[in-house]
């Protein structure tokens, strides 16, 4: 490294930290907050230090303030992607680093995916660049492999992270634990779906017995478990209310079996898939059970999902039910995709506010961080889009993101590919093209 | 006498002409038995009209009679015709998927249903997608449901050679022949890359590596062109034709044109490797399918006129698409190739016309500004070319079949939906007509019946 280049990093980082300090204004564009503000034209957010400091109409923004004139654009609060592998997850099938599942039985419910988050990974860029900020990193079930190892009921714990470019990129550890019923729970059970609740009970079980025995347990004077202390730690949150079950289930009597179990248990879950959920959506909406799902899915893909359909969105929302969006096709490396699971909603009967806050709020507070995040309001941190006009119209890009009140690169590996193979008027191979 | 032998000449050869529209070789095993559903003159009037030949009309009509677009237009005669009122709304060639497993890999998605991948063998060339297709899946209609009026269903990707792919018209039908699209020719499905070597070297099989599959390829039309030549010198009294054999006699259909080439391939190198076989052996790859990487190597494509069929945006799902980028199609288009967005998914077919709007944003993020009478054409014109039925369907223009879309706004909004499709001048679906949305055998009494596509 030379010394240039060492001035230029140097001012880089210095650069960073300065505009980390200063007060940042976006200007004039209609903003939909999603708070209690709702919706302002001509609006003046001001930031500082990363948060939100106030939101207001038509005020001018405050003196030595970095002004992101942003008249005739929407601004968004950034959007949260609610379930997938972003940062554990390269490439999906015989390559790249592929961290969000384990087979064999060491380790069910404590498998946290958190320390294998890379927030380098080329996903997080390709991503964030389209406006997701926050997402929701799950472990995955773990389909069997040729030896027989297999994966669990139980997959393990979920963490919520930010797509910043600050070390911190952890925001919440044990935001959710993984369980799969249903199909997907018998196949990792052993054939049926009763094996997936067994499994689902007796860790629960042992869980709470664990917890009432633990001197007990550590002196040798109380019964051997079939989960590991970790995984026995791990349930502790759930059996406290600290972190829901979120369990992905499709059929309808299947979640009718959820709901009375939650409510034995005194646990929360979310749901994920959900895709006969709407035929319950007023015991869904009483027993504050939220959904996550993807309005496209709308094929008997199996027989769980035989009476899936295109209002399911609209008709959970209309009986009070908190619903967030899942992409339509991979929950990974196109997370990106959930504008057009929220718009396709809209055009099935969804309010197009409500499918907006499926997107932001709504699944920040499925996962108890809207305090923080999620909508536009004094106090939260400043993760905000600008888009140049319908946020989920799919020809709609985002011109920039604001992740805590940092402006992050718009570049990504797919747009250096693309201007790469755009230059077409040098006569060089495309490897000198940078 | 003279007249009349005239006469009847000339009714032969329209009886002729009819015929070969509705179903060419009726004798031919498995021909098509399709018959357009029941239908009665319409004109669409005052519609912003997409032709599928690069144009956009406003405030035009399009008259359709007899099952074919009799014109287009503003100001068209409403004579004898029922007439929709399509103010403010938008009218496009019917949406043709090049890439289907509708039918093959039908929902649900049982292992019983699992009729798409004959992978017992590299080169199964012998083998037909249509005598797989289960025309009770319920992923036809919610495909038509979102404007698609016909498809191309193809065998698996597990094979260098997987079968012949068939053409279908997006009708309900009791079986696959009701659905055949008349006049259509059989795709070949090849495949590049990592499927057939991962599915073979696994078991210790070849292929094992890229150039196995290469090796594979080749030895495959090595046998063909000595088959059809063998064939050949028969018909012309030279010897005795060799056995019939079915695999052969699929490829030797490629060598002569009959048979159009439609090959998986992710990656740009790879695509280029192909386009040197097929010079080797004399065929045309007709379509790249997937084509992830399609905009490194644009101007081979339209060298070769041959299309590149792309996903808007799926990437990274494995190796060979970790390159994958939006504006892939925009860039294709961009280098005078033929770009064609297709689905290979029974979600993605519902809504090829959204996928197409997310190349239309993201070329547009690029400087790149591609008009939605172009982008339409990806998904009509430009696929019924790689499908061979460009003659027939996959533009607005008098004569060809009335396969026909009116949308409830611009195609490319994420709100607008299908709200009527015509197939061949015959309403086929109408979405705010419980009786005219189809339920298939396997959803009746199931939400879709009630009101799953409406």
């Amino acid at each position: 490294m030379n010394h240039l280049t060492i001035k230029v990093c140097l001012l880089a980082v210095f650069a960073a930290s300065a505009a980390v300090a200063e007060t940042t204004a976006i200007v004039g564009a209609t903003a939909h907050t999603m708070g209690e503000q709702g919706t302002i034209e001509n609006a003046t957010i001001v930031i500082e230090d990363g948060r939100i400091a106030s939101v207001s109409a038509g005020t001018s923004p405050p003196a030595g303030a970095t002004t992101i004139d942003a008249r005739g654009k929407i601004v968004t609060p950034g959007l949260f992607s609610p379930v997938g592998y972003l940062g554990l997850v390269e490439v999906g099938l015989s390559a790249g680093p592929r961290d969000a599942a384990q087979l064999g039985d060491e380790f069910t419910a404590g498998f946290d995916v958190a320390d294998a988050y890379n927030r380098r990974s080329t996903l997080i860029a390709i991503n964030r660049v389209e406006g997701i900020t926050r997402a929701v990193i799950t472990p995955g079930p773990g389909w069997p492999d040729e030896l027989g190892n297999t994966g669990h009921v139980l997959s393990g714990l979920a963490a919520i992270v930010n797509l910043g470019d600050s070390g911190d990129a952890i925001e919440r550890r044990a935001a959710a634990m993984i369980v799969n019923l249903g199909e997907g729970g018998s196949g990792l059970a052993g054939g049926s779906r009763v094996g997936a609740l067994l499994t689902l009970r007796n860790a629960l079980n042992e869980a709470i017995d664990y917890n009432d025995h633990r001197d007990d347990f550590e002196r040798g004077a109380r019964r051997t478990y079939s989960h590991s202390v970790a995984d026995l730690e791990a349930l502790q949150g759930v059996l406290s209310g600290a972190t829901p079950l979120f369990v992905d289930v499709n059929r309808a009597s299947d979640i009718e079996v959820l709901i009375q179990l939650v409510e034995e248990y005194a646990i929360r879950a979310i749901i994920s898939g959900g895709a006969e959920a709407w035929m319950l959506a007023e015991q869904l909406a009483a027993a504050q059970i939220p959904v996550v799902l993807a309005p496209q899915d709308i094929l008997p893909g199996n027989f769980d999902k035989i009476n899936a359909r295109r209002e399911s969105a609209a008709i959970l929302a209309a009986a009070g039910v908190t619903i967030a969006f899942a992409d339509g096709q991979s929950h990974t490396h196109n997370a990106r995709n959930i504008t057009q699971s929220a718009g396709n909603a809209v055009a099935y009967g969804l309010p197009w506010a409500d499918a907006l806050h499926a997107i932001t709020l709504a699944p920040a507070r499925i996962f108890g961080v809207a305090d923080s995040v999620g909508s536009i309001e004094a106090g939260k941190e400043a993760d905000i889009v600008i888009w140049p006009d319908d946020p989920l119209e799919l020809t709609s890009y985002p011109e920039q993101v604001l992740i805590k009140g940092q402006s992050i690169s718009m570049t990504s590996r797919q747009t250096l590919l693309r201007d790469r193979y755009l230059q077409s008027d040098s006569d060089k191979p495309p490897a000198y093209r940078k | 006498m003279k007249r009349s032998i005239v006469a009847i000449a000339a009714f032969a050869v329209l009886i002729a002409a009819c015929e070969s529209r509705q179903g060419d070789d009726a004798s031919a095993p498995y021909a098509s038995r399709y018959q357009p559903l029941p239908g009665a003159a319409t004109l669409l009037a005052g519609a912003t009209i997409l032709t599928g030949t690069g144009a956009r009309l406003e405030n035009a009509d399009i008259l359709l009679r007899d099952g074919e677009i009799v014109a287009v237009g503003a100001g068209l005669s409403q004579e004898g015709a029922t007439v929709v009122d399509a103010t403010g709304r938008w009218i496009t060639p019917g949406v043709i998927d090049v890439h289907s497993h509708l039918g093959v890999y039908p929902s649900p998605g049982t292992a019983s249903h699992s009729d798409g991948n004959e992978a017992t063998a590299p080169v199964t060339a012998e083998v037909w997608a249509e005598h797989s297709v289960w025309p009770h899946d319920p992923g036809f209609v919610t495909a038509l449901a979102g404007g698609v009026t016909a498809l191309q269903v193809l065998p698996g990707s597990a094979n260098l050679i997987g079968g012949r792919g068939v053409t279908l018209k997006n009708v309900p039908g009791r079986n696959v022949q009701d659905m055949k699209f008349p006049g259509a020719p059989h795709g070949l499905k090849m495949a590049c890359g990592e499927n057939p070597k991962r599915v073979y070297g696994s078991r210790g099989v070849a292929p094992g590596t890229r150039m196995g599959n290469v090796a594979g390829y080749r030895t495959a039309w090595i046998a063909a062109a000595d088959y059809k030549k063998k064939m050949e010198a028969a018909e012309e009294g030279k010897g005795e034709p060799p056995l019939r054999d079915l695999k052969l006699e699929t490829l030797a259909g490629v060598l002569s044109g009959e048979i159009l080439v439609h090959n998986h391939c992710y990656r740009g190198d790879e695509m280029s490797i192909m386009l040197d076989i097929a010079k080797e052996f004399g065929y045309k790859v007709t379509a790249f399918h997937h084509a992830v990487e399609a905009y490194k190597v644009a101007d081979l494509l339209a060298e070769n006129d041959t299309c590149a069929a792309m996903w808007a945006d799926w990437w990274g799902f494995k190796m060979e698409a970790y390159d994958g980028i939006r504006e892939n199609a925009a860039l294709v288009d961009l280098a005078g190739a033929c770009a064609v967005i297709h689905s290979d998914s029974a979600v993605g077919i519902q809504r090829l016309n959204q996928e197409t709007a997310k190349v239309i944003g993201a070329a547009a993020r690029a400087g790149i500004d591609i008009a939605p009478e172009r982008a339409i054409q990806w998904i009509t014109s430009n696929a019924a070319k790689a499908l061979g039925v460009s003659e027939l369907t996959g533009t607005l223009e008098p004569g060809k079949m009335a396969d026909v879309v009116l949308w409830s706004g611009s195609p490319f909004s994420v709100y607008t939906r299908a709200d009527q499709v015509y197939i061949d001048g015959a309403l086929a679906y109408d979405r705010h007509d419980p009786s005219l949305n189809p339920v298939t055998d396997f959803t009746l009494g199931t939400s879709a019946a009630a009101g799953g596509a409406q």
